[in-house]
This record gives C-alpha cells, structure tokens and sequence, in this order.
C-alpha cells in the first residue's frame, strides 16, 4: 500500500489561511488502511481544523467526503456537484490522489493534508515499513523476496558492506541489514550460492531519473472515436 | 444577579463504562455522596468503545470538559479496551494542545464499581481543574454565534459529507 502521514495542524492552517469553506476530500484506499486519511481520519482533521480556526477567530467551514479511490477521474466525478460553494479542497489522498483532483478540477485550489511517503506494508498494529521504490527493474527473484533498493541505505546489489553490524545497519541501529536479511533467507532455501554470482551495476533508467514514467497498454486502449 | 455574576459552572461529560464507573457513579449517588451536578454521563459498553473523533466532536459541541472513566487496568471485561482508550485519550489531549485547547480538559480515570467514593472525589477534581482553566473557548464563542454551523438534518452531523459518501450510505462512522 501506499503509505502517508498527517501534514502537522500547524502546517495546514497556515496552508489554509484566508480560505473559508474547505471540502476535505479522503479516499477508502491506500490511505485508509494506514489510518492517514480514511473517513474518520478526515472527521477528526476536519474537526481540528474547524476547532483551531474558530479559536483564533477566523471561522472556517470544513465539509467532509471520502471517495472510494481519489486517484481514479470516475471516482472523484461525483465531487463536481456542490463544489463551486467551497473555497478550496484539502485532499487527504496520497499525492497521486491530490494531483487527481487537481486535474479534473483545475479551476479549484487543491491543497495535500497528508505527506506521502512510502509503499510499504503495516510489520505490526500502527507500525508501517518500506518494502518497495517503484524502481521500475524488480530484481525480488535473484534476493529472495528481500529488496535492497528499498531497504538498503546504499542500495548495494552485492552486499552486504561494511556497515553491517551484527545484523543491523550503521545507518540506524534499529534497520535491520537488508543484505543479511539476504543472505539469511537464501541460505535458509540452499540457494546462498547463487550470491557469489556478481551482479552488474544497476541500471537506473527504469527508475526515476527520466522524469514521470508512464505505461501505455495498447490492448487495453479505447480504439479512436472514428474507428468506433 | 445577571448573567455576567452568574458562576461557572463548568459543563462536563463523562464517558463511563457499564461495568465499573458507571456503577461507581450510581454508587456514589445511593451513598449520598456529591459530585458535581453539571457532570454529564454517557453509559458506554466498554470504554474500548471512545474514539478519537468523538472525543474532538464532544469538545467542538462547546464541552468545557471531558472524563474517560474505564476500568482498573487489567480488569476490563473485554481485555485491553481501557487500555486502548488510554491511548486514544493521550492522542486526542495532543490534538487539543495543537488546536489551542489546555489538555488537562480532557483527563481518564481508572475505577472499579466499588469505587463510588473516588467516582465523586475523582468527578470534582474534575470540576474544580476545570474551573480554574475556565470556561471552553469554543463554547462561550459558539454561544456568541461566531460558529457558522451547517450540519445533517438527518443525524445532526455538524459537517456533512456530499453525495455518494460514506456518510449516505450509513455507514460512514
């Protein structure tokens, strides 16, 4: 899932100064499922802010919604009517969602009330960890379901460095080392020797570097309107 | 005398579980014990029951205060549900202190149904920290109309939410 947190209240009544009558849009998805921006984590944000905001004497009215999946046109359609009476909308989606509403409603300020910040996966009840970087060339096959990209500091494809201690990574002594995790879990299947087997440098063009991605499935494509 | 002489008497809601506070509350009133008549309780299941939202909600409504009464630790009937309203309490006075509210107006306590005594001793405590804060700025400014209040005919939400909702469904909270 994607996970995000809560922009701190501070943050979000400075982003809201001067707006009166705010919608707060949230999404049953992603965002739901790590508590950050679901139904009920949209009533108590809306609450605050509409708590904060009267306490320092600039009332502010703040609607509440939450979509099935912002980050979809058809979901958030329905949103187009009633939305000229607001103001602003304060998406609590994760970024994805936050720009969905943006383009669909281009004449409206859209304002993000969550920091997204990772996919991940909940390893307790209210602790989420990073388990992927989207980094477009999955390499779960050859580390045992244990991806170094995303959960080694350094991104080594040959680890582990030097810096693992005991088990745990230099970089923050509560990190496990990915690489030992590795190294553990292969060997535990009889495959460790597949490790020896050097791996070349990475190529990171399938990563970020080539600014937005995109995929394009052409058998999943509308045909063109004339064709139809 | 007019209204401005007229003494605070703070308005209280307390959250209390059917298994220990609640009954210690009716116990401390067949005993003949006083608290504060301003206290307003609310019986609850359990006070695994409290969420944050309601919490907020109860403060937004104008509440000068609020108690969260469970039961002792390790005696709740469903386990940890005292446990997780300790939590939820703890979260939601940090959300107060963020708002501007003190978060001493929101305080949880502990009691068995033999506890009547503490109940009322507890209960104006309660009272008497709560008027030394004053009365809620939220609720002496919703009482000067400065609040613009929309809100759900249907279920009294003060924000409602739009079509295709969770909340038209009925099953939003």
């Amino acid at each position: 899932m994607i996970v995000a947190k809560q922009k701190p209240l501070s943050e979000l009544t400075a982003m809201l100064d001067g707006y009166r009558n705010v919608l707060a849009v949230g999404c049953g998805t992603c965002v739901t499922v790590c508590f950050a921006g679901g139904v009920k984590e949209v009533g108590i944000l809306a609450s605050a802010l509409r708590m904060a905001r009267r306490l320092d004497g600039q009332p502010m009215s703040v609607a509440e919604t939450t979509v099935q999946r912002q980050c979809e046109a058809e979901y958030i359609a329905p949103l187009a009517e009633g939305l000229d009476e607001f103001d602003a909308i304060l998406s609590l989606g994760c970024g994805v969602g936050v720009q969905t509403l943006a383009e669909r409603f281009p004449d409206k300020r859209v304002l993000p009330a969550l920091d997204t910040t990772f996919m991940g996966l909940p390893t307790e009840q209210g602790v989420w960890e990073e388990r992927c970087q989207g980094c477009g060339h999955c390499v779960l096959d050859i580390t045992g379901g244990i991806c170094p990209v995303s959960r080694c500091a350094k991104q080594l494809m040959n680890g582990p460095c030097g810096g693992s201690q005991g088990g745990m990574c230099e970089v923050d002594s509560d990190t496990p080392c990915a690489w030992q995790l590795i190294w553990e879990r292969l060997d535990r299947q009889g495959l460790a020797d597949r490790l020896l087997e050097i791996q070349p440098p990475r190529d990171w063009s399938t990563s970020r570097d080539g600014g937005p991605r995109r995929i394009v499935r052409d058998d999943l494509r509308l045909p063109p309107p004339e064709d139809v | 005398m007019t209204v401005a002489e007229t003494p605070f008497e703070p308005k209280i809601v307390a959250f209390c579980c059917r298994h220990c506070a609640y009954a210690a509350a009716d116990l401390a009133g067949t005993s003949r014990l006083a608290y504060p008549p301003s206290l307003n309780i609310v019986e609850l299941p359990c006070t695994g029951r409290v969420d944050v939202l309601e919490l907020l909600r109860t403060f937004e409504d104008g509440v000068d205060g609020l108690l969260v009464a469970g039961c002792l630790p390790g005696r709740c009937h469903y386990l940890a549900g005292n446990l997780h309203a300790r939590q939820r309490v703890d979260y939601a006075q940090r959300w107060l202190e963020d708002i501007g509210l003190e978060g001493e107006r929101l305080r949880m306590i502990n009691l068995s149904a033999a506890m009547g005594a503490q109940f009322a001793e507890l209960a104006t405590e309660m009272a008497e920290t709560i008027k030394s804060l004053g009365p809620s700025p939220l609720g002496t400014r919703r009482a000067a109309g400065e609040i613009p209040t929309t809100g759900c005919a249907a279920c009294g939400d003060p924000a409602p939410l739009l079509a295709e909702s969770a909340h038209d469904r009925g099953d939003g909270r």
